[in-house]
């Protein structure tokens, strides 16, 4: 025993520094903030060569010059002859549109299939399960793809387009719809909107405190609702419907006039959407199945009637499983739009990240770019997932 | 009188039970039975019924159509696209049968297609013993399991006797199952050691493992397809001529590492303290402790989150198509532009939508066996 103990200063320091707790986590780290580094380094020196070699440098100077090249669907001014950068810009203005676009479908859609799935009766509840298992499976490019297809082949020429009431045409160069033109009583309306809003808001806040204080209960959704669209509907048509409607026409080989939506958009849409929505459907089917029947049972003994059960008990507690994969579902709509470039949809990877990138020879700085803006509109999203789960978190003992 | 009458009665039939003790009767006829199953399921409310009749409406606007275009309506021979309509009005099947081998094997040199086949074969016999506990064997199965990327690659590739095939010639369902299944193969254990050091006590470590993660996460796959195939080559050594299916592959793998290793964190995140707190009182240390007693736990509850995302990267393999491969859905899009088979579009994009189909909803059924497999908890 006393051998062992005499012998234990006499192993080498290297040894005894290594059977430290402390000092191995301090030896762990620096041999791998050093081993990160140099790799670092060592691609950096790469990349400076392999540019000296071919005479490039690092320049962002490009994105001022002539783009020269056309984008389609454009919802801010923009010709051949504008920047790169602006380019770049139509490409994250196309980008946010079909993420928005998606998600609210997709959202609409998931729920109706989630709901369905939940649904006691059981054609319905097979029919979903059909669909969404069909539509997990199978690849979100070839939806893409297989829609962009059925659009572009199924649908007629602009010559024999599938009339919508006079007003909008269905054809394979795009979906020919009525431009609103808003005359000066519009944006009354759309201030009362605004208002509404606002007082619902408001509303929301006040009946809470007073159903806290003395148990009234006020119908806070309906309320919202007449304020947020009865009111300015109601408005809207005693000011005379402040809207014209530009309908399209056609004229030689295609419409003109009214606002054209291309069948790129209506393809990436509909399969974002579609695929999203079937995720969304099993989030929300697991969300309500995991409050447990108990809380239904719980408070149909307090006599709370049925559909305030279901919206103050079971969805409250259910929002909050739904919420955190939702959200990621939204964040894998916006990042599956990136998709756009295998039919032509012009959104950030197919301008800086694809036209740009090849007219220039700049792989390094558009890709950076690209890189960038999606990790900046992820980590904006899921700086607001964390606000958000902080915020309904169950506080506990 | 009247009560003589009764007891005679009552005599007459005689019970064949014993008294107090009368056998169960037969549930009532409107509660079993098909007809009880379409009350209970299909007609027991109003709305229910309505649900119904919108399902079946539904069921006989879609379901007839398509069938015929499909199967009834389809021509399954032809020389071409016009002969196959002049027989059917429906899809155009010859197309797919005359391009089966092309979709299979992409441009794999004939004479070297015997090396696929058998790489399929052993890779058959390599993932049984993983997924199955009870098959023969089973140590040699796995250490052969651990073998077989290698073996597989060189088969595959050449060298060493066989003769090289340069992996431009990949192709079809064989280049899905190549970039699928080494991602599968080499995200898992990436993935473990993600999260891990996400958890872990050391600074620098999770600050890399976090920032790893979060930009992995951060960023669509096709970006990093872009950066394998436009950018990577600046950052090494000048003069290094890296195979794009090779940057493709390591792009897969990184890739699906950084999701994996947010599932298996969830699954870490699921351990009761206790258990660190028992293996550190057992006096076990670091990796020990992980391989005995967290990780096993940690891995079965994440294996749902496992398989999805082993799913969602099979799923991703067809993005190799817009960097320039060729998987089946670019053998497809690209025999397309065949003037003899033109327009055929709806078929090229079923036909593979049906192989991931069955491979990825085969991978669901799986895990779902697995888990019930695993659970070891009481059953509600």
């Amino acid at each position: 025993m006393s051998e062992t103990a005499l012998s234990q200063p006499q192993r080498n320091i290297v040894s005894r520094l290594w059977n430290d707790k402390e000092t191995r986590s301090v030896i762990i780290q620096i041999i791998a903030f050093a081993a990160i580094f140099a790799l670092f380094f060592y691609m950096i020196r790469n990349a400076v060569i392999n540019l000296e070699a071919i005479g490039k440098d690092i320049d962002f100077a490009f994105l001022t010059q002539p783009a020269s090249y056309d984008i389609g669907q454009t919802l801010i001014e923009y010709t051949s002859r504008s920047s790169h950068f602006t380019a770049m810009i139509v490409g994250i203005i196309n980008t946010l549109l079909i993420a928005v676009f998606g998600i609210f479908l997709s959202t609409i859609l998931g729920f109706t299939l989630g709901v369905l799935r939940l649904s006691k009766n059981w054609l319905t509840n097979k029919l979903a399960y059909v669909y969404i298992e069909y539509t997990r499976n199978v690849p979100v490019l070839l939806h893409i793809l297989l829609i962009h297809g059925l659009i572009v082949h199924a649908l007629p020429l602009p010559k024999n387009a599938l009339n919508v009431g006079d007003a909008a045409f269905l054809t394979n160069r795009g979906f020919f719809l009525p431009s609103p033109q808003f005359e000066f009583l519009f944006w009354l309306v759309l201030g009362l909107f605004i208002i509404g809003i606002i007082f619902s808001l408001w509303f929301r806040s006040y009946a809470k405190k007073i159903q806290d204080s003395t148990g009234k209960y006020y119908p806070v959704f309906w309320i919202s609702l007449g304020a947020i669209v009865g009111i300015p509907l109601i408005a809207y048509f005693i000011l005379g419907s402040p809207i014209q409607w530009q309908i399209p026409e056609l004229k030689g080989f295609n419409y003109k006039g009214g606002m054209v939506v291309r069948p790129e958009f209506i393809a990436l849409w509909i399969a974002l959407s579609c695929y999203t929505a079937a995720f969304i459907g099993e989030i929300v089917r697991a969300g309500i199945t995991a409050v447990s029947w108990g809380q239904t049972e719980a408070s149909s003994a307090f006599g709370i009637n049925r559909s305030r059960t279901l919206s103050l008990v079971v969805i409250p507690q259910a929002l909050r499983i739904i919420i955190p994969p939702l959200t990621s579902q939204y964040l894998n709509i916006t990042k599956n739009s990136s998709l756009a470039i295998a039919i032509g949809y012009m959104d950030i990877v197919a301008t800086i990240g694809g036209i740009s990138l090849n007219q220039t020879g700049r792989e390094m700085e558009c890709m950076t770019i690209v890189l960038l803006l999606y990790l900046s509109f992820s980590l904006l999203i899921s700086a607001f997932m964390n606000w958000y789960n902080k915020r309904i978190k169950l506080t506990e003992r | 009188m009247n009560n003589e009458n009764t007891s005679a009665m009552n005599a007459s039939i005689k019970p064949d039970y014993t008294v107090g003790e009368h056998p169960d009767l037969p549930p009532p006829s409107n509660t079993v039975g098909t007809i009880a199953w379409v009350r209970e399921n299909l007609l027991s409310s109003p709305a229910n019924i309505i649900m119904t009749i919108l399902s079946i409406y539904f069921l006989y606007k879609v379901l007839p159509p398509s069938l015929n275009w499909m199967f009834f309506d389809a021509a399954y021979v032809g020389e071409d696209r016009n002969a196959c309509r002049a027989v059917a009005n429906g899809a155009c099947w010859a197309f797919i049968s005359e391009r089966f081998q092309l979709f299979t094997y992409g441009f794999y040199p004939i004479e070297h297609r015997w090396r696929v086949d058998l790489s399929f074969v052993l890779l058959v016999v390599a993932v049984i013993p993983i997924l199955f506990d009870k098959t023969p064997y089973r140590k040699y199965g796995l250490i052969f399991a651990m073998v077989f990327p290698f073996i597989a690659g060189w088969l595959l590739t050449g060298g060493l006797g066989l003769a090289p095939v340069p992996t431009e010639k990949f192709g079809g369902f064989m280049l899905t199952l190549v970039v699928g299944i080494t991602g599968i193969a080499f995200s898992l254990p990436l993935g473990i050691l993600l999260a891990l050091g996400r958890q872990s006590n050391l600074p620098i470590i999770k600050v890399f493992c976090v920032s790893f993660i979060e930009f992995i996460r951060g960023v669509p796959l096709i970006t990093l397809l872009f950066v394998a195939s436009t950018m990577l080559s600046y950052f090494l050594p000048p003069g290094t001529n890296f195979d794009l299916l090779l940057r493709v592959l390591i792009m897969v793998t990184l890739f699906s590492a950084g999701y994996m290793a947010e599932v298996i964190r969830g699954g870490l995140q699921a351990i009761p303290k206790g258990q660190f707190e028992a293996s550190d009182a057992m006096g076990l240390k670091y990796w020990p402790s992980m391989r005995l007693i967290v990780l096993p736990q940690a891995l079965k509850i994440s294996i749902p989150g496992i398989v999805n995302t082993f799913i969602g990267l099979y799923k991703d393999t067809t993005l190799v198509i817009i960097i320039g491969l060729l998987d089946p859905l670019g053998i497809g899009r690209a025999s397309l532009s065949d003037t003899k088979w033109t327009g055929l579009s709806n078929e090229v994009y079923l036909f593979v939508a049906l192989f991931f189909f069955i491979s990825c909803f085969g991978m669901s059924r799986y895990s779902l066996y697995l888990e019930n497999k695993l659970q070891t908890e009481h059953r509600k």
